[in-house]
């Protein structure tokens, strides 16, 4: 089971604590009527696959109930940092690549 | 009895003799054996048959590894039969219950073994093969066939009668294993006063130690060196050593999961004893020292019982003093089994030859062996082995050239030893993503980078002596002390006797026998031979992940300890690639075979899940009423009387509700408060309704979206004051849109001046709805004027019922004239019955779910998640009233107008009138158009809702139809089993359609 640093009690805690909430950085646009069917069709469906480390949105449920994000590798399955909503995306250590395929075997 | 103990071996209480039975014949062993060694003590070696081909076996090992000797064992009262138990680990207790598996109708003569004659039918991939045509064989023939004669045991089929605990530790350092290696961590961090946990799946300490003593340690006899070990670990407040503790798996950020068997060892657990007990322990440093795992070797038939690991014989004779055999043949690629065989002769046993594949063995084992008597047959190879329950001989001959064997001669016996060297035991290592790298010399794999906190010491990095295995616990000590942060005293134990050796790994034997022909096992448990694993490869499995399924290598209980390497060892030869190149396949956890009940541990029975019940349920329960679950709550489904099943108890209470007057406890909608001075602003962004104009003390029925578009909820929201709402959401959905408010909130409006609270529990919430329902209410109100002009549909006021503070909405979920009260939540049962006794007056009826939903859906009211699915949109559920059109946007309103969401040939909600009034059609039952016989027919939707309507003395329902706004006063067909039904498609409003009845 994961440790999860919470930003905001500023503690590591159990991951049953703490739900996912998606992909990291993506703003509601400003003015949804002026959005394209393509520009709205990203905003809602179209998401990252990363290999590698990448910027999601966790909730503290069982705590303090913020949501925070993080910057978690997908292969290792490690936090590498977590910081609070409104925060930049702090540099990863690895450039996550976007692609499907599967692990090498 | 017991003739084949050896006196004066083994750590067995002979002076306590225990009884126990084995397919019903009664035996004796003594405290301290498992069930395995007692019976090899009694001279039974036959202990199951194997799963495809019904051989007889016998055990191969003496630890949890074994893959062979699987049992059902039981104890007095129901609920405690347990299947596939290996007896090399179950210990013995008085009255021990055990019986052989995958027999009929007995061990010794079993009716399956003819699938062992058939063995050329059976191989790799038969059932793949096989049973593929004709199609209509499928479930009438080969299915149950397979079915009846696969499987491992008997499932039990009474519910587990024991309990099973769990518990969370932390520390600064877990040991795995109690061996040499361990024994030492342990000791170096004991002393240094840093914070300990030990743990061993066996019933005591020591490890190897106790199947393999060295002459002397510290100049110490090993048995008084490990007893004051033990006294002096168990002594110590930093230490806790958890014995027949097993770790079963390695979890993130150093979590290692371990089930404790705390009384299957017990004739008389005390009473309320868990069975088990999970840990949990997050421990800062890990060192694992689980030792390795003794290889098979791969020849004809090395699967008759009498044919063990050499390793295993040992630890039979020195840890349970019994002996496998009376004449012994060795047959090794490794110097360990020279040292078993020296063990077994000097405790009597005939050894007629070690034969070795080797070309060179170091002289000190042939001179020890000469000193004995021992014949060495360096350079030989066993080419087939006699006997069947068991073994009664075997060949061997001299390696002449690549697979070549010449001078062959036969040899009786009544066991064989053997050993193909000894394989790292890293599963817990794998758990954690660590990398193994592939030690070219000694053909093993070994750990390499690390994802966490852990050290491997001693047999889990190929050392092969205890005095290795003892140096090398304490460097992993060391290591993990320096990462704590804190510095260790070096420890030295010296190991007199020890005993350091080197092997070869081997695919199968060399032998003359055609290589098609032999059956040289290499997953015991499933009867994969080496003869399969080269036919998978030829059949194109170029994977070892391939191989591994077309063959079921390693998938036995064992999960591949025995298999693993041989099976890969096979495969790469086959492949014509280096062992490395071809790769292991991924170990999982649990270790061991694990219960399900210690994964459950308290979680189960009326702590599986919660029952959430109003304030209201206990008044219900006394009235009869029965009651149906909803979400985690259980609701009063119907109220029947004495002779009224459920249609008449609905009934009963949908016509006296509509006549009179009933009250029904709505307490489990959701509730949530949303308050600041941007509450409204929120409100516009959530719900698709305009919320600024709406004035305090008055509310609106709300719809919620999805950013893409869809329904996901609704409920009637009140505005309580400017700053102040009070939301409610489906009973089931109340969660759910708490958490997309504060997701919204939290990430994209933080600006906004919000406050959002859970209130669900906080309100008792009783409805009263009918003509009736002002006279119940209005004597019990203060603060309040009920009459229709001061409080008409759709207001709300605070003030109090009863004498409880109370939020009035007039409300209907009914199409009558309806009132919804909240009472905090302590006093619903107290107002329920005020207003029960009131309601005697007016003949009024309490109703439940059912009614309610009845009631709703004669007005088209909409339930979220029956008559929605994630795919209806406000247009198609005829919502679209609900819209704040001038808003420029909330929640889902862009996704409104993308091109999908305007198809004319949506899936629309519609009414449905059956031609025979007096159906009712299933909810769920697909619909097609009328005439539509073809198989498959073009389904046009579903009916989301059905019921018999009281009101109208007729069926109704609702439907979801493609273009089902355009298809009204049409027919269609529901096909449903045994008749189709025609419907014609109406408006969803079945019941007073001007809403009349609630201008009351």
């Amino acid at each position: 089971m994961l440790l999860i640093h919470c930003p905001y009690c500023k503690e590591k805690l159990p991951e049953l604590e703490f739900e996912y909430a998606g992909q990291a950085h993506i703003a509601r646009p400003d003015n949804p009527a002026e959005q394209t069917d393509a520009e709205w069709r990203d905003y809602l469906f179209i998401r990252s696959n990363v290999r590698g480390d990448h910027a999601e949105q966790w909730r503290h449920s069982h705590g303090c109930g913020r949501y925070f994000n993080a910057l978690r590798n997908t292969v290792s399955d490690k936090f590498i940092a977590t910081y609070e909503i409104g925060q930049a995306c702090p540099t990863s250590h690895a450039e996550g690549e976007e692609n499907n395929e599967q692990l090498e075997s | 009895m017991n003739n084949w103990r050896v006196d004066g071996k083994g750590r067995i209480n002979r002076d306590k003799r225990v009884r126990f039975t084995f397919d019903g014949v009664s035996y004796q062993g003594y405290e301290g054996d498992t069930v395995a060694s007692a019976l090899l003590a009694n001279g039974v070696h036959l202990m199951g048959r194997s799963f495809k081909y019904h051989r007889p076996r016998g055990p191969v090992t003496a630890g949890s590894e074994e893959p062979n000797a699987l049992i059902g064992t039981s104890r007095s009262g129901t609920g405690r039969f347990e299947p596939n138990t290996r007896a090399t680990v179950q210990e013995l207790y008085e009255g021990l219950t055990t019986v052989s598996q995958n027999k009929w109708p007995s061990l010794k003569f079993d009716v399956g073994a003819v699938n062992d004659k058939l063995h050329k039918l059976f191989a790799a991939g038969f059932y793949y093969k096989t049973f593929m045509w004709p199609k209509s064989f499928w479930d009438k023939v080969y299915e149950p066939v397979i079915r009846a004669s696969a499987g491992l045991g008997v499932s039990p089929t009474e519910p587990d009668a024991d309990t099973y605990a769990s518990r969370y530790l932390h520390t600064e350092l877990l040991i795995v294993g109690a061996g040499p290696a361990g024994l030492a961590a342990a000791l170096t961090a004991a002393r240094n006063g840093t914070e300990v946990v030990l743990v061993d799946e066996n019933r005591e300490l020591g490890g190897s130690l106790l199947s393999e003593a060295p002459s002397a340690i510290d100049g110490n006899n090993t048995e008084s060196w490990l007893a004051e070990v033990i006294t002096e670990l168990e002594a110590r407040d930093n230490v806790r050593v958890m014995t027949r503790a097993t770790a079963i798996g390695y979890y993130h950020e150093n979590m290692v999961g371990v089930a404790e068997k705390l009384t299957d060892h017990m004739a008389h657990p005390p009473a309320n004893a868990p069975r088990e007990r999970m840990w949990r322990i997050r421990a800062q440093e890990v060192i694992l020292a689980q030792g390795a795992l003794e290889r098979p070797l791969v020849f004809d038939g090395n699967d008759r019982p009498g044919v063990m690991m050499a390793g295993a014989t040992q630890t039979y004779l020195n840890r349970y003093g019994v002996k496998v055999g009376n004449a012994a043949v060795v047959v090794t690629s490794h110097d360990s089994a020279w040292y078993a065989a020296f063990d077994l002769a000097d405790a009597g046993v005939k050894i007629p030859a070690i034969v070795d594949v080797r070309a060179t063995v170091n002289e000190y084992l042939q001179s020890e062996a000469q000193k004995r008597g021992i014949t060495a047959k360096v350079g030989h190879s066993v080419t087939s082995v006699s006997g069947t329950k068991r073994v009664s001989g075997v060949k061997i001959g001299r390696i002449s050239g690549d697979q070549q064997v010449a001078d062959i001669s036969s040899i009786p016996c009544d066991a064989v030893l053997m050993s193909g060297g000894w394989t790292p035991s890293l599963h817990l290592f794998s758990h954690t993503k660590g990398s193994l790298h592939w030690d070219e010399e000694n053909e093993v794999f070994l750990p390499g980078e690390r994802t966490e906190r852990c050290h491997i010491a001693g047999g889990g990095r190929g050392l092969w002596s205890q005095q290795a295995a003892f140096d090398d616990g304490v460097h992993a000590a060391q290591q993990a002390l320096t990462s704590l942060g804190q510095s260790a005293q070096a420890l030295s134990v010296d190991v007199d006797g020890d005993r350091a050796g080197s092997g070869v790994v081997m695919e199968e034997l060399p032998s003359n026998n055609d290589k098609l022909a032999r059956r040289a096992f290499v997953d015991f448990q499933n009867d994969v031979t080496a003869k399969d694993i080269r036919l998978a490869v030829r059949e194109g499995m170029l994977s070892i992940e391939h191989v591994k399924r077309f063959t079921t290598n390693g998938m036995a209980t064992d999960q591949g300890k025995m298999s693993n390497m041989n099976g890969l060892k096979i495969a790469a030869d086959e492949l014509g690639r280096p062992t490395p190149k071809v790769g292991l396949t991924t170990f999982r956890p649990p270790y061991t075979p694990t219960t399900f009940g210690t994964f459950a541990g308290y979680h189960k029975d009326e702590l599986f899940e919660v029952t959430r019940k109003t304030n209201i349920d206990s008044w219900a329960e006394e009235n009869g009423a029965v009651f149906e679950p909803v979400s985690l709550w259980r609701r009063a489904w119907y109220y029947p009387k004495a002779g009224e099943d459920m249609h008449a108890a609905v009934a009963r209470e949908c016509r006296e509700t509509r006549a009179s007057v009933g009250m029904f406890d709505a307490s489990t909608l959701g509730k949530i408060e949303v308050v600041g001075p941007d509450a409204a602003e929120f409100m516009n962004r959530m719900y698709t309704n305009p919320w600024t104009k709406l004035a305090a003390g008055r509310c609106r029925y709300g719809l919620l979206l999805g950013e893409d578009g869809f329904i996901r909820d609704d409920g009637v929201i009140g505005r309580i004051s400017e700053d102040r709402f009070h939301v409610t959401t489906t009973t089931g959905g109340a969660a759910r849109v708490l958490t997309m408010m504060e997701h919204f909130l939290q990430t994209e409006w933080p600006d906004l001046d919000v406050w959002l609270t859970s209130t669900t529990e906080q309100w008792s919430t009783i409805a009263l709805n009918g003509p009736n329902a002002r006279k119940v209410l209005e004597p019990f109100v203060k603060g309040a004027d009920l009459s229709a002009e001061a409080f008409p549909h759709m207001a709300l006021r605070e003030c109090s019922v009863g004498s409880f503070e109370a939020r009035l909405f007039r409300v209907s979920f009914t199409g009558e004239l309806g009132f919804e009260v909240n009472v905090p939540s302590e006093h619903g049962r107290a107002l329920w019955e005020i207003l029960y006794q009131e309601g005697k007056k007016y003949d009024m009826c309490v109703y439940g779910t059912e009614t309610m939903h009845v009631l709703r859906a004669e007005k088209g009211f909409i339930i979220v998640g029956q008559d929605t699915d994630g795919t209806v949109t406000p247009a198609d559920a005829g919502l679209t009233w609900a819209i704040g059109k001038k808003k420029p946007d909330f929640v889902g309103k862009r996704s409104l107008t993308r091109p999908d969401m305007l198809l004319p040939n949506r899936k629309q909600l519609v009414g449905l009138l059956t031609e025979d009034p007096s159906v009712v059609l299933e909810e769920g039952a697909q619909i097609v158009e009328t005439g539509d016989t073809a198989i498959p027919a073009k389904m046009l939707g579903h009916v989301t809702s059905s019921y018999w309507s009281e009101a109208l003395g007729r069926s109704i329902a609702m439907a979801l139809i493609e273009g089902g706004f355009e298809r009204n006063s049409t027919s269609i067909d529901v096909p449903m089993p045994g008749q189709t039904h025609r419907a014609t498609i109406s408006g969803t409003v079945f019941y007073d359609p001007d809403g009349d009845r609630i201008k009351m």
